[in-house]
Order: C-alpha cells, then structure tokens, then sequence
C-alpha cells in the first residue's frame, strides 16, 4: 500500500460529508472513486490534497501516518491533484507553468533554456507534442490538461488525483488520456480516477471504491458490471437509464431561420414544438453553443431570424428573449447560470426580479414562496433556501439553474449539456423533468455531447458541423454510428440533408 | 441553526463589535469623550463620510469602485451656491440643479464603465480630475458663500438633533431599502456576484449600473451641500481624498471589493469607526500625523480580521 486512508470523516454545517471512509491505494493501479455528486468524493480528495483536514480519521503514506495540513504538505509527500478547473496561468508559457514556483535558476536569475529542456521532457513522458514555449491560453482544453498532468510528474508525484478528467474531453482525446494514464500506471503511480461515465471503468481501472452518504458501501474490481455498480452507487437498482417518455406535440413556439454569424454558424434554420425535445448533436467546436447563445440573446448574429410563439425578437436581447418565454441553462454553470456567493433563494428568484417588483419594492415574500415551491418540486437536496449555491453539489447546482426559469415560467427552454458533471441519479432526476416539461407544453432544446443522452432524450436530433446544419433524424431511427457520422462530415463538400 | 445564525451575525457583525470595544475604550482613556456635546459632534463629523459611502456601497457592491465621489461632492455644493448667488436662481432650483449635477457626473461614469466598457477604476479616476477642475473653473479658485436657506442643513435641532447626522440617518435608510428591497438593488448583488449569470438572467446589467453610479452621483451631491452648509460657504477643494474615506468606510463594514456583498447598516457603522477614532485620538492629544497612521493600521487590520473569519468559517 502507498496509501491508506482510515475512518476519516468530516461535517460542514447541516451536513456529515464524510462519515468513516477507507481507501487503500497500491502503486501502479488505477482506483476509481465512485459515486454521485454529494457522496463525498470532492471532500474526501480535498483532505487527500490538503485543503480540508478532516474532523477523525488518518492517512498513512507508506505505513506511517502522516499529517496534510495543506497543499505543500501534498506535494511533499508526493500527492498531486488534478482538478476539473485547471491551475493554470493562460498567459505563461507551457513551460513557465511546468517551472511555476521552482523555475532552474542560474547565477540567481531564471535560467529559459534549462526551463524550456525541462518542460520539453516533461511533456515528452506524457506523449503531447506541444512547443513549450506556447502560451497556456492558445491550448485547447485536452492539451491543458495534458499541462496540468506534466505539471504533476514535474513534482514527483506518486499519487496523482484525477477530478473527473474526461468531462470535458471529445472521444478521441479520452484515448490519448487513456495512454498516458497506463503509461504512468505502469511507472508505478497509484491513480485515484473520478468519473461519472461508468463505461469508462472497466477500460481503465483497476478497482473502484464506491461511496454513498459519505460511507465507503463497496470495494470492487473493475470488472464488475455497470449495473451492479449503479446500485452500489444509488442503493438501489435504476430501471431506466433514458426515461424518454414522448408527450403529444403541439404548435411550433421556437422557429429559427436562417441564423448566420459569419466564422461561427451559418444558416441555422429549426423548430421546436411545444412538448418536443430535440437535440442539437455534434463535436464540441461544431457551433451548438454559439447558436444557442445566440438564439437566447446573448450574442449578436449577422443574418437570421428567431421566433417565439410566432414574434419575432430583437437580436442580442435577453431581456425580450426571457419576456417571450425563452430560457437558457448555460454550459458553464458556475460561470454563467449561477451566483455562487448568493443562496439558493436569490438565485431561484433572479429571472423573476424585475417582475416581482410592484410600486418599486421586490415582493421578496413572494420570490421566497416561489423558490420554496420550485425547490420542492425539484426536490434541491438543500438545509434550507438561505444555503449558498456554492456549497451544492454539481446536480443540485444545476437543478438551481434549471429552477430559475420554472419560477419565470419559461415556456420554451434551452439546455445545453444539462448532465455534464452530474452524477447518475441527478441525470435521471432532469430526464424526468424534462419529461415533466414537455407533458405540461413546454418546448425543449438539448444541446449535448453524450450521444446515449441525445438519443435517449430527444424526439428529433439535428446534428451540426462546424458551424453547419448537417442532418436531422428522428430519434426513433437515430444511432450513435449514425449521428456521429453526421458529426464527422466535411461539409466543405455537400451537405447531407 | 442557532449556530450558523450567530456565526452569521457576528460574520456581519464584527464591525458592530469593534465600534464598541472602541468606544469603551475611548471613555476610559478620556473623560470628555462620553459627553453629550463629543458624542453629537463625532455624529456631524461621521456625517459626510457616511453618506458619501452608502453611495460608494452601491457600487462597490455591483463590483466597482467609484474614486470621484469626493469632487462630485464639491462640484455639486459649487454649482449650488454658484447658481443661488451669481446665478440668481432660487434656493429650491438651484438644489435640484445641484444634485442633478451629481446624477450627471455619475452617469457619465457609467456611460464610460457599461458602454466605452472602461474599467470602473480608471473612468472614475478621470471623473475625479473632471469635477474637481469643473469646481475650481466655476468658482475660480474661491469660495462661495451657501445661500441662507440651504445653510441651516448645518445646524442642530434643539440642542440634540445636528441636521447633518439626520441627513446621515435618513440617507442610511433609503440606500438600506434601495439594496435591499429594491429591483436595481437586488440587481446589484446579482452583478456583483456573478455578471454574466445576471445577464443571462434577463438583467439589463448596464442600466443597472447607470442606476448605480447616478445613486453614487447623487449621495455625493448630498454630501457635498451637507458640508458646504456646515462650512456656510461652498469651497473648490472640500471633500478632496474623502473618496479613499468613503470606500475604507464601506470596506470596514463588511463588504467586498469584489461585490456581491455589502450592506448599509456596516457601511454606517463603518463611517462611526472613522469618526469615532479621529474623534478620540484629538481627544487624546495624538498628533494629526500619528492619526494617520493610526488610521491605516485600523483599515487593515479590520479588512483582515474579517478575511480571517471568512476563512474560519469556509
């Protein structure tokens, strides 16, 4: 064993995070962590990295106890951490941030080229071919986070943690990942690997250890099956992955024809109609956010028209947008749906402000009823409406976002990658109200990357590739091979429609 | 929970606690210090400051800073007692012109900051040079004397109610119910806690912050007549670095300079420290150079103890 965590546990106000959990990590294995957001996964890798301390318990590295205090103490015993949002300086150099805080020095002053040699061989042992002399911010997300796995073994880690690191990566650059990962395996690192894609687990772990409500429940090989994982994870058996049910459709509320901002998308013409799901499907870069942004208001486009229940809105206005009854949950939910410093209640009722507002005053009596209400019916996992967003899980968070426009009454909604981040049981949760949604009239528009969730969710799936509609199909004869050939297309070529 | 309910109350609080123990400790150290006539004239002292911070707390709040409210306050008292005596217009007008100048400066501020997307620091900066050289240009370097009627915002009440701490008090209120009761105030929180999330919640964030900086412009306004009846006279170079008092007064109450956070009440008691603690050290003999450091010492450690308890508590 390298590592051994025992009985730790760990309280918040209103909460037990952590309630006895055990770990043993060997040298050279993959362990997955495992479990939905809110089991502890998150608190028990900040005791591991030293962020928190925990409230009982201990860690043993090689045997003997040892004490993380904080991040320094991580470091020196040889556990890195790889978060989902990077610790990176975008405008250094790769190198420079490989070198960050312990740059070689010569005669006292930064020696560039044993800093460059340095950061070259670095990111020669995690296979990425990337100039070291390139700024951080000019990479895209795969190869950051390539940077921040170098930036690990920079630091002689033995331990290296790894926060859900395939969430924000396309098919083919998990494989790349998948190698490095084996590659380092193989040197002898003891991994710990969260990941909510449960197929991914018996590609690359060795182990799991499953938690729920803050208990350690289950110790298993990776082999063991997908479902008999998912009811470790939930304590109980989920029938239905994709609860799809389709509602009867009505009248067309969003059209969109011939959306057009020149280097972005370009004639992008759809319907949505009322208790219709559909699902926008592509590569991440194909322009599906773009053109929902745009849709929404939030950016400008050249050429194009939306319609809301037949009016048109003006473009580049949320206000109209979110008037005519349209609401969007962002792709980045920390950056764009919610304000984190604030509490559940003011966040629920942000849509609603300027409306609640009677002879100058904020009826906040009945903004907190209304939130009260559409927490309830989302069922927030919460101590109360006063909590602060920030301290929710990731399914919880969203359901917030997701509740912001319940509360205004949105009748046609946009959600774009409503799942990434949220655990299996908090999927199932929005699946289902997305169901709810569509049975009371409302129109969906779903953009993401999950194929199985495209297919499973939608009625209809419209494909785009960089910046194009290229194919729509209903999702009856809809497959993965299908829409991902859409996905690829080159549509320089023809258009396939 | 009680706990985390008196966790949050000292959380916001500490500021409450920390204007006792110094004045507990100011009437020990010093006879005169509790007496009825210290006690109203550390209210008048407060006065000012205070109001020109619950207008800094607005912005402060969305996540901006405002450096100019302290030549506002001056270019507004100017154009006052210019207007009612060169000008000849009568003391009501010449008060509604007054602080429509204030209004004016801070939309022009916001004008900069929403729209020519200018930081907040640096459009304020230059409005800070703007209205101060547009006070000396009008008064040409001299004071003006405050028409009559105006000037008894100076005077007290019977022998307890100095106007200027009511003006204080009544200013307090209405920016507490502005922040907290208000749509443009809960907006406010809203931006400064996360902008695009406000945004793509349907709030027109740049009206908002026309709404801000105007409220700044026009707490100034009120700030600068305040002090220049006190004065009797309209002077070009009153208020000159209260700006840096105002946003130490809103920082010691509790609110971030990264926004989101803040409230009228700290910043109020945050303005009685400033007063109370110049008050004292005069009282206590210390030299006026010595006050200054003293000063320094406290904004810091205040912002700091209050990180600290932040940390404590995450």
């Amino acid at each position: 064993m390298i590592l051994r965590a025992e009985g730790l546990t760990k309280s918040f106000p209103g909460v037990r995070a952590l309630d006895g959990v055990d770990l043993s990590l060997r040298p050279g294995e993959v362990h997955v962590l495992l479990g939905e957001n809110g089991a502890g996964k998150s608190t028990l890798i900040k005791i591991l990295s030293g962020a928190y301390r925990p409230d009982d318990g201990r860690v043993l590295m090689d045997g003997r106890p040892v004490e993380i205090r904080d991040a320094g103490d991580a470091r020196r015993l040889g556990i890195s951490t790889i978060y989902q949002e990077f610790n990176l300086v975008p405008e250094l150099s790769v190198a420079e941030n490989l070198s960050l805080g312990r740059p070689p020095r010569r005669f006292g002053l930064i020696d560039s080229a044993a800093m460059m040699r340095r950061g070259g061989e670095l990111l020669d042992r995690v296979g990425v071919r990337v100039d070291p002399r390139t700024p951080v911010r000019r990479l895209g997300i795969a190869r950051m986070q390539m940077v921040e796995i170098a930036k690990a073994l920079a630091l002689d880690a033995r331990v290296l943690i790894m926060d859900e690191p395939t969430a924000v990566l396309t098919t083919g650059e998990v494989g790349k990942l998948f190698e490095i990962v084996r590659r380092l395996r193989d040197d002898g690192v003891a991994i710990v690997f969260i990941t909510h894609h449960l197929e991914e687990i018996a590609e690359i772990g060795d182990r799991v250890t499953v938690l729920r409500d803050g208990r350690s429940v289950a110790e298993v090989p990776a082999g063991t099956s997908q479902d008999e994982l998912v009811r470790l994870m939930v304590g109980r058996p989920i029938d239905q992955q994709f609860p799809r049910r389709p509602a009867e459709l009505g009248e067309p509320l969003l059209s969109v024809r011939g959306l057009t901002r020149t280097g972005a998308f370009d004639d992008i013409s759809f319907e949505v109609r009322a208790g219709e799901v559909v699902g926008l499907a592509g590569l991440v870069g194909a322009g599906r956010t773009e053109v929902a942004r745009a849709v929404f208001g939030a950016d400008r486009y050249d050429a194009g028209e939306v319609f809301v229940r037949g009016r048109r809105l003006p473009p580049a206005d949320v206000h109209a947008a979110m008037e005519a009854g349209l609401g969007l949950v962002p792709e980045d939910r920390k950056g764009q749906g919610l304000v984190l410093g604030a509490d559940i209640g003011e966040n629920l009722g942000l849509v609603t402000l300027r409306d609640a507002t009677r002879a100058g005053f904020v009826d906040l009596k009945g903004q907190r009823a209304a939130a009260a209400r559409v927490a309830g019916q989302l069922g927030i996992r919460m101590t109360g409406l006063d909590q602060e967003v920030r301290t929710l899980s990731g399914g919880n968070q969203q359901k917030v976002v997701i509740g912001k426009w319940l509360v205004a009454e949105a009748g046609v909604l946009i959600l774009d990658e409503p799942t990434r981040g949220v655990d299996v049981a908090a999927k199932v949760e929005i699946y289902q109200l997305v169901n709810a949604l569509t049975d009371s009239g409302h129109a969906v528009l779903m953009i993401s990357s999950d194929l199985p969730e495209v297919l499973g969710m939608s009625d209809r799936i419209l494909v785009m590739a960089r910046g194009r509609l290229v194919g729509e199909l209903p999702a009856a004869e809809a497959t993965q091979d299908g829409v991902m050939a859409l996905a690829v297309t080159d549509v320089a070529g023809s258009r396939a429609e | 929970m009680p706990s985390k309910r008196s966790a949050a109350w000292l959380a916001e609080n500490g500021a409450v606690a920390a204007l006792v123990v110094l004045v507990v400790a100011l009437s020990l150290l010093s006879s005169d210090f509790l007496s009825l006539t210290n006690l109203l004239n550390v209210g008048v002292q407060a006065a000012v400051t205070a109001i020109l911070a619950f207008g800094s707390t607005f912005v402060i709040v969305t996540g901006g800073i405002d450096l100019s409210v302290g030549s506002v306050a001056a270019l507004s008292a100017i154009t006052l007692a210019w207007t009612a005596t060169e000008g000849g217009l009568p003391w009501p007008a010449a008060v509604v012109l007054s602080l429509a100048t204030g209004v004016a400066c801070g939309l022009v501020n916001a004008a900069l900051i929403a729209y020519g997307k200018l930081p907040p620091f640096i459009a304020t900066l230059a409005m800070l040079g703007i209205a101060r050289g547009l006070a000396l240009v009008i008064s040409q370097g001299s004071p003006i004397a405050m028409p009559e009627a105006v000037s008894h915002l100076g005077d007290t009440v019977g022998r307890f109610l100095p106007i200027p701490v009511l003006v204080m008090l009544v200013m307090g209120v209405v920016a507490a119910v502005i922040l907290n009761r208000t749509y443009p105030g809960r907006a406010m929180y809203a931006i400064g806690g996360n902008e695009e999330a406000a945004r793509l919640s349907g709030i027109k964030v740049s009206r908002i912050k026309l709404v801000t900086y105007a409220l700044s412009g026009a707490f100034a306004a009120v700030a600068g007549v305040v002090l220049a009846s006190r004065l009797a006279s309209a002077q070009p170079q009153a208020a000159a670095g209260y700006e840096l008092d105002a946003i130490a007064a809103v920082v010691i109450g509790g609110a971030s300079l990264s926004g989101g956070k803040g409230r009228a009440l700290g910043t109020l008691v945050g303005a009685l420290i400033l007063a109370v603690l110049r008050n004292g050290l005069n009282l206590l003999s210390v030299s006026a150079f010595w006050q200054q450091v003293v000063i320094g010492v406290v904004i810091a450690l205040a912002v700091l103890v209050d990180t600290l308890r932040r940390r404590g508590t995450n």
